[in-house]
C-alpha cells in the first residue's frame, strides 16, 4: 500500500516542505529523525537539546565507562543515516504553545512546527536534600557528564563508595566497584535489590551475588543524611537502623524522574508518570483528547498496549526507544489509515557481577514464577511469571538464547504454569512459587517499569524519601 | 568508526569477540562489552564482526561516503537523497 495520504494533499505537502521539531537529541529523537528521512519527508527538521552533545548511548556509561573500558565522551551513537538536521543543543525546550504549534527554547528563540516529537526522556532523581546532594563525591549517573565524573572518581581510589539503591544501575554500578577492586557498600530500602522490576524471587539471588562478590549490602534500611567534612566532601552517611558507614563516594541511584515540567500550562496531558499518548504515539491534552500534530516517543511516553491489558506502559528501555520512535515517525508522515500501533514487547538487560540478566514482558505484572530451566543455585535459568494463569514475562540469567522463545508465548498469550514439560532439567520442581513484589502501596526505589491503568496490578510506586 | 550493539538481539555467541578482539569482548559467560567508538585501524575487524553475528545486532555508524553507493530501500520517489532531500 503506498501512502498517498489525504485527500487535500496535505500529507504530501507536508513531507515536501512542512517543519518538525523534535524535543529530546537522544536514542528516541535521533531514530526517529533517521526515520523520517527515511520516509522521505523533505522539510526542515530541527533537534532541541538541552545536553551540549550530539546524541550519545547511556548503557555503556555503566558498565564499559564504570569499569575504565571505553571513556564517556566516545559513546556517541552511529548514525543510519544522515539527516539534516537544524541542532540546537545545550539549549532546554521551556515552553509549549498548542494553538500557535511553537516549542519556545531556554535562550528566549521559538521554533514553529506542523508535527512535534516529544522524546525527552527522564533524568536521575536526585538526593531529596540538595545541600546533603551537592558536597563534593556525591554523584548520580545519568548523563555522558555524570558518567565521566564517576569514572573519574572511581578511578582516584576511594576508600569506600556508597550506593544508594539497588536498582539496575545501582547494582551495575556496585559490580563495577568490587571489579575495580573497590570496598562497596549498598543500601537498599527493599529487601533485595532489583525486588521492584522482578520480584522477591529473584531479588534472592541478586541479593546472594552482591554477596558472594564482597558488596556490603544492607537492605531494609535507608540513607536518612549525608554528612560533609569543613572543606565540603561527603565522608559519612548515617541509615534509618542508627548505623553510620563512612564513605568518600556516595552515588545515589533512586530510579528517575519524567522531564515533562517544560510542559506544565501547556494543556498537553503531561505530568509526573510522563506523557499519555494513543498506541499510535499520539498525545492526548488535558482533556484526554487526542492531538493530532504532537508525538511522543521513549521513557517520556506512556501508552496503553493491548497485549497487556491495554495498561499505560512508561518504560524505561533502550529497545523501547528505538522501536516506539519508529512507529512514531512513520505515523507522523501518514495517512490515519496507514498509521500503526507500537506493540512492542517490552525486554531489558542488565550485566552484574559477570551475569548476564535479560528479561521479555511485564514481570511486575506476574503475581507467580516458575522456574523453567535451569536452577537458581546454579545462577543460569529462565523464569516464568505467571499472572491469572497466563504467561506475562520471563527472565534469564546467563540463558538468554532461550528468550525469544519466551518471547513467542507471550505474545501468543500462552497459559501459566507454561506447559512444556521436558525441555530441561526442573530441580526447583514444578511447582509455581509467589512472585513476592512488594507491596504497591508500600514505595521503594524508583521502578524500571511504572504501570498504571484500571487493573489491580496497578502500582504507584513514586518515591517518597525517609524522613 | 561508531558502533552500538542491540544487546536486546545479542545472545552471546561471541563470534564479534573472537573476530575483533579489540574491540568486543565477553564479560562473563554471556555478556558483551565493546568499545563504542573503535579505533580506524579495526575497521576490517569489525565490518567482518557484523557481518559475522549471527543475530545481526551490531549497528556501524554509516559514512556519507558509504551512502553514496547506496539506495535507501524504503525512500518515497521524489525525495529521500542521501543527505535527506532537498531544503
Amino acid at each position: 500500500m503506498t501512502s498517498t495520504g489525504t485527500h487535500d494533499g496535505s500529507l504530501e505537502r507536508l513531507k515536501r516542505e512542512g517543519r518538525i521539531v523534535v524535543v529530546g537529541a537522544s536514542l528516541a529523537g535521533l531514530r526517529a529523525a533517521e526515520t523520517m528521512r527515511e520516509k522521505g519527508f523533505a522539510g526542515s527538521l530541527t533537534m532541541i537539546g538541552d545536553e551540549p552533545y550530539e546524541p550519545y548511548d547511556r548503557p555503556p556509561l555503566s558498565k564499559q565507562v564504570l569499569l575504565g573500558n571505553a571513556v564517556a565522551d566516545h559513546t556517541a551513537l552511529p548514525r543510519r543515516r544522515a539527516i539534516d538536521a537544524d541542532w540546537r543543543l545545550g539549549v532546554p525546550a521551556t515552553g509549549l504553545d498548542m494553538a500557535a504549534r511553537r516549542v519556545e527554547l531556554g535562550n528566549g528563540d521559538a521554533v514553529e512546527y506542523d508535527r512535534l516529537l516529544i522524546a525527552t526522556g527522564v533524568r536521575a532523581r536526585p538526593w531529596p536534600n540538595a545541600e546533603e546532594g551537592a558536597l563534593k563525591g556525591v554523584f548520580v549517573l545519568r548523563t555522558r557528564d555524570d558518567g565521566e565524573g564517576l569514572q573519574r572518581a572511581l578511578a582516584a581510589g576511594p576508600r569506600r563508595v556508597l550506593v544508594i539503591g539497588a536498582g539496575f544501575t545501582g547494582s551495575e554500578i556496585a559490580s563495577a566497584c568490587r571489579e575495580r577492586g573497590l570496598d562497596v557498600t549498598v543500601a537498599e530500602r527493599g529487601d533485595a535489590p532489583l525486588v521492584g522490576a522482578l520480584g522477591g524471587v529473584i531479588g534472592a539471588v541478586a541479593a546472594e551475588m552482591h554477596r558472594e562478590n564482597g558488596v556490603d549490602l544492607r537492605t531494609g534500611v535507608m540513607v536518612t543524611s549525608l554528612e560533609g567534612d569543613p572543606s565540603g566532601r561527603v565522608r559519612a552517611a548515617h541509615f534509618s537502623d542508627g548505623s553510620t558507614v563512612e564513605a568518600d563516594v556516595v552515588v545515589v541511584s533512586l530510579g528517575a524522574q519524567r522531564n515533562t515540567e517544560w510542559l506544565s500550562g501547556s494543556g498537553l496531558g503531561a505530568g509526573p508518570r510522563g506523557i499519555a499518548c494513543d498506541a499510535g504515539c499520539r498525545a492526548f491534552d488535558v482533556r484526554g483528547i487526542v492531538t493530532d500534530d504532537i508525538y511522543v516517543a521513549g521513557d517520556v511516553a506512556r501508552s496503553p498496549h493491548a497485549l497487556f491489558g491495554y495498561q499505560f506502559l512508561s518504560l524505561e528501555h533502550w529497545g523501547n526507544a528505538v522501536a516506539q520512535a519508529d512507529t512514531a515517525a512513520h505515523n507522523m508522515l501518514s495517512a490515519s489509515a496507514d498509521r500503526r500501533p507500537h506493540l512492542w514487547v517490552p525486554a531489558f538487560w542488565s550485566s552484574q557481577f559477570g551475569v548476564n540478566i535479560k528479561s521479555v514482558g511485564v514481570p511486575p505484572m506476574g503475581t507467580e514464577i516458575l522456574i523453567t530451566q535451569g536452577s537458581l543455585a546454579e545462577r543460569r535459568f529462565a523464569a516464568a511469571y505467571g499472572y491469572q494463569g497466563r504467561l506475562i514475562a520471563a527472565v534469564t540469567f546467563d540463558n538468554c538464547r532461550w528468550l525469544p522463545f519466551y518471547e513467542q508465548q507471550i505474545e501468543a498469550t500462552a497459559p501459566f504454569p507454561p506447559p512444556f514439560s521436558t525441555v530441561d532439567r526442573r530441580p526447583e520442581g514444578t511447582k509455581p512459587m509467589p512472585a513476592d513484589f512488594p507491596d504497591p502501596s508500600v514505595p521503594t526505589h524508583g521502578p524500571t517499569i511504572t504501570l498504571s491503568g484500571y487493573s489491580p496490578a496497578d502500582r504507584k510506586m513514586t518515591f517518597t524519601p525517609g524522613r | 568508526m561508531r558502533l552500538v550493539v542491540d544487546l536486546n538481539r545479542c545472545q552471546g555467541y561471541a563470534q564479534c569477540a573472537f573476530l575483533a578482539p579489540d574491540v568486543f569482548a565477553m564479560h562473563g559467560d554471556e555478556s558483551l562489552l565493546y568499545n563504542p567508538e573503535a579505533d580506524p585501524a579495526q575497521r576490517e575487524d569489525v565490518m567482518r564482526a557484523v557481518a559475522a553475528c549471527p543475530v545481526q545486532a551490531i549497528l556501524l555508524e554509516i559514512t556519507d561516503e558509504d551512502m553514496a553507493n547506496m539506495v535507501a530501500p524504503d525512500a518515497v520517489a521524489g525525495a529521500g537523497s542521501p543527505s535527506g532531500g532537498a531544503r
